[in-house]
């Protein structure tokens, strides 16, 4: 059915495959995508041309530390987030104790907290000269052995206990999907609660839990603020460094590449998951499996395993910034010109993705070519890049654009322009762009597929005009997913590290930099203030998401 | 007076022609069935008549004003045509209200007569307890007339309806045809439906027009189409039709079961004979026709019959008569018209 075509035009022109004019939909989602693949392309072409020498000194210096580290990473937080979103969401799912309704949707919480503020709350309680061990050594006068935090092992642990949500909601709401007479099935032949677990229930899951692990890597891949105070060396930490102590662009694309490689198939792998798992049902009444009530100590347990890891993750973390801002004697009065920088950072960007993604969503939605789809596929794969990599690939098209336009306005008008986009705001938002417009896109597309065309085609029966369809169905239907999604983007960007660090304008200083600047120096009371703004701004799309997804908070 | 005329209407999808050079007419206050199977094209001429698709050729007046011509390059987008529209998924605005739903089309009236209006509409189709719920709040059914009357408040000439009762529970449709033939007669307005249930479409419509790949195959009142149908396709599909393999000469048809006094449009040569289930009847005497299969339908029970030359046919009988598998029947067929079509040599008579 086509929106496009309904000019009031007593006569119309020859037209090709029925269409009046050139359908102007595959151009514009053309030119949405190709913008936000160019930084993706661009690190792909730097594979072709690899840097030899590069890649010899960091064969030498780092290059197997870096991949090693990196993949004993994934391994540590993958088990961690498998282990603990899998289990919370079985025993929230399958079993009723007391606060259970409340915890359900308490343990999304910690995907408020950036996993770099995590890190360094975790660093300044646990270290050896924090409250926790002083404690130990007053209280047993003698030095105590405690696990050292800043290794490997506390670094895992630390952003596993960040990033298990993505694995607790899929694996959630799959072990909600599981229709009771699947497991009752099981019962009947035999099998006892540990292997129906084993056996049944968490094979049935086993698609939604790899895309949530996906998910989660994705985030632990693109992370810097974590890895850099920990100091565990990856990509990410690598490329920072390049960046700024080298100052050499290309070696730092090499290295985007190789990530970039991992993030590869780290895609790959949710997409396959992905494809196979259903969000949530649609139709169709299946019976879900009743939980068990438990008792006695059994619901102790519970209780204690529950509120153990929301009281670390997320409660502790937060009361001990609190302390920090309303213990602290000196006060940073630049603080409210960084927040008023993420704030419109923050706005800017949001406004831009919504507005792309209404033209890719709506392109999908009245166009019938199939370039569109591919289009709107292409501008969604933002998401799973590293902030780095973008911020790599992003100055070639930028420097490209620089340079064209300094010789054209040289040629035309005999002045420079120097170096105006790159190191500017543009570039900056340009990348968040590319970062999050999967965001807002996904969350858009979800409250527009829901107005169905024969909804736009009762309207025009009615003698409704296009515009008036838009404007009186469309809209109010759409208002809430265009709310979220721009909530959704807002907190993402305030909460973005290492793309801002390597683009921002000189001097231009967001809340997370500052985070960044006083931890890296372990500053960690000066760094509470910037720390709990962006903690207390990503509640909100903790609260959006538990909105939008209501319907799988009910039984 | 004709209000719909559509005249040589095309309409190619690529390579897939949906409809090709239909010709159709419904008059004033009439209801027009729109018969095919699945794929038949019957939803894109709907459409078409709409103003949703362009035609490839063709021409369409609604009310004697021409709404699509592609020769004179003549076009009425939809929201300008007055036709009302009625649709197998309803399509209510999930973020009005019954009442608001209703409303939504009636505009260049006064506040007091749009609200007069609306308490007709919800009166009508029995809605008013309604009127301030939310379309999730209502059954089917309710949903139904909701779309029903947000069509009609508007009070177009036409409304079309793309099979409008399959979302609703077998046993509901007769009852609701019979409410929403009333509704429209009443309104005087007039409709085509869209439908593959025959026996709907003989039911409410006052015109069949039997569709199949695109092409209108008959056209004509239900008892027309019933007892003329004018291909083997309308024959099987409108009704419960038997062939029997038969040869035409002279003004007679011989068949095994027979010989029929025949029209002499009917060329002599192989054809084979129309036989609806309530045309076979046991007599004694008759030819012997074995039981092949038993289908027990509460008040009746249908036996499929072999004949020698093993044909099929079929027999309703009243219950309580129960042959055996295997049973020899003796049968008659009784024809108050011979309906008999070629048999192309190709086919196995």
């Amino acid at each position: 059915m086509d929106l496009s075509s309904t000019r009031d035009v007593p006569h119309f022109r020859r037209r090709l495959n029925g269409w009046s004019g050139i359908d102007p939909w595959p151009v514009a989602s053309g030119i949405v995508a190709l913008l936000v693949a160019s930084p993706l392309l661009v690190i792909i072409s730097s594979l072709a041309t690899p840097r030899f020498d590069v890649w010899a000194h960091l064969w030498q210096t780092q290059l197997l530390e870096l991949i090693w580290n990196t993949i004993r990473l994934m391994l540590g937080i993958g088990v961690g987030v498998l282990v603990l979103g899998t289990g919370l969401a079985w025993l929230v799912t399958r079993y009723r104790f007391p606060g259970q309704p409340i915890f359900e949707w308490l343990l999304i919480l910690p995907l408020a907290m950036p996993s770099y503020v995590i890190g360094f709350v975790f660093l300044a309680i646990f270290d050896y000269t924090g409250p926790v061990q002083t404690w130990l050594r007053a209280a047993f006068g003698s030095p105590v052995w405690f696990p050292e935090i800043k290794s490997y092992g506390g670094v895992s642990l630390v952003m596993s206990l960040v990033l298990y949500p993505y694995v607790y909601m899929l694996a959630r709401t799959a072990f909600l999907e599981q229709a009771a007479a699947t497991i009752e099935a099981a019962r009947s032949l035999g099998f006892g609660p540990r292997a129906r677990f084993w056996r049944v229930a968490l094979p049935l899951a086993r698609p939604s839990i790899i895309a949530g692990m996906s998910f989660a890597l994705m985030e632990a891949l693109a992370d810097f603020g974590t890895v850099a105070i920990f100091g565990y060396p990856t990509f990410t930490v690598a490329i920072y460094r390049i960046w700024f102590g080298m100052f050499d662009r290309p070696a730092a694309t090499q290295i985007a590449s190789l990530l970039m490689v991992f993030t590869l198939v780290l895609y790959l792998l949710e997409r396959a998951g992905r494809g196979r798992a259903r969000y949530y049902q649609t139709q169709g009444t299946v019976r879900p499996y009743l939980p068990r009530k438990l008792r006695g100590w059994r619901a102790l347990v519970a209780f204690g395993i529950v509120s153990f890891v929301i009281g670390i993750a997320f409660i502790l973390p937060v009361i001990q910034l609190v302390i920090w801002v309303t213990t602290r004697l000196e006060y940073d009065y630049r603080y409210w010109e960084f927040l008023f920088n993420t704030l419109a950072l923050g706005l800017m960007t949001a406004t831009l993705a919504v507005g792309a993604a209404v033209v890719v969503a709506y392109g999908l939605r009245l166009s019938r070519s199939r370039a569109v789809a591919a289009f709107a596929r292409l501008a969604s794969m933002g998401y799973a890049l590293p902030g780095s990599v973008i911020a790599v690939g992003v100055l070639a098209p930028l420097a490209f654009l620089d340079h064209t336009l300094d010789a054209f306005l040289q040629k035309t008008l005999g002045i420079s322009s120097g170096l105006v986009l790159i190191g500017s705001m543009f570039g900056l938002v340009f990348a968040y762009l590319v970062r999050f417009l999967a965001v807002s896109f996904q969350t858009l597309e979800a409250s527009l597929v829901k107005i169905t065309p024969t909804m736009d085609m009762a309207g025009r029966s009615l003698g409704i005009s296009t515009g008036g369809v838009l404007w009186r169905i469309h809209l109010p239907l759409i208002r809430r997913g265009l709310i979220a999604a721009l909530i959704l983007v807002f907190v993402d960007v305030m909460k973005e590290m290492p793309a801002t660090l390597l683009l921002r304008p000189f001097g231009y200083d967001t809340l997370a930099i500052r985070v960044w600047q006083f931890t890296s120096e372990s500053l960690w009371e000066s760094a509470a203030l910037p720390a709990l703004t962006i903690v207390v701004a990503g509640i909100l799309p903790v609260l959006v998401l538990v909105k939008g997804h209501s319907r799988l908070f009910q039984r | 007076m004709v209000v719909i005329d559509v005249k040589g209407i095309s309409k190619r999808y690529g390579q897939v022609v949906a409809v090709k050079s239909c010709d159709l007419q419904v008059a004033s206050g009439e209801i027009l069935a729109l018969l095919g199977p699945s794929g038949s094209g019957k939803t894109t001429l709907l459409r078409l008549i709409a103003g949703f698709e362009r035609p490839d050729a063709g021409r369409i007046s609604i009310g004697e004003r021409p709404v699509v011509d592609v020769a004179s390059s003549v076009w009425v987008p939809a929201e300008r045509r007055g036709v009302g529209m009625v649709f197998q998924d309803y399509a209510l605005f999930p973020h009005l209200t019954v009442a608001e739903n209703i409303r939504f089309g009636l505009r260049n009236t006064s506040r007091k007569e749009r609200q007069r209006r609306v308490n007709e509409f919800l009166q009508l189709t029995d809605l008013v307890p309604f009127a301030n719920c939310y379309p999730h709040e209502l059954s089917g059914g309710q949903q139904q007339r909701v779309a029903l009357a947000r069509a009609l408040a508007p009070r177009p000439g036409v409304v079309l309806l793309d099979e409008p009762f399959n979302g609703l529970d077998p046993e509901l449709r007769p009852v609701v045809r019979r409410e929403v033939a009333q509704i429209l007669r009443r309104l005087g307005t007039t409709a085509i439906l869209v439908t593959h249930d025959q026996e709907e479409a003989l039911g409410m419509a006052d015109q069949v027009a039997v569709i199949r790949r695109g092409e209108l195959q008959q056209a004509g009142t239900p008892e027309d189409v019933y007892y003329q149908p004018a291909t083997p396709f309308v024959a099987g599909f409108v009704g419960q039709a038997d062939f029997v393999p038969g040869v035409a000469s002279g003004q007679q048809v011989h068949t095994e079961v027979g010989v029929f006094p025949c029209s002499p449009n009917i060329p002599p040569g192989p054809v084979k004979l129309m036989i609806r289930h309530e045309a076979v009847n046991c007599r004694p005497g008759g030819i012997l026709a074995t039981v092949e299969e038993r289908e027990f339908l509460g008040g009746e029970i249908l036996y499929r019959l072999r004949l020698p030359s093993g044909a099929m046919i079929h027999l309703e009988q009243r219950n309580r008569v129960t042959w055996p598998i295997g049973h020899q029947v003796p049968v008659e067929v009784s024809l108050s018209n011979v309906i008999a079509f070629p048999s192309p040599p190709s086919e196995k008579p």
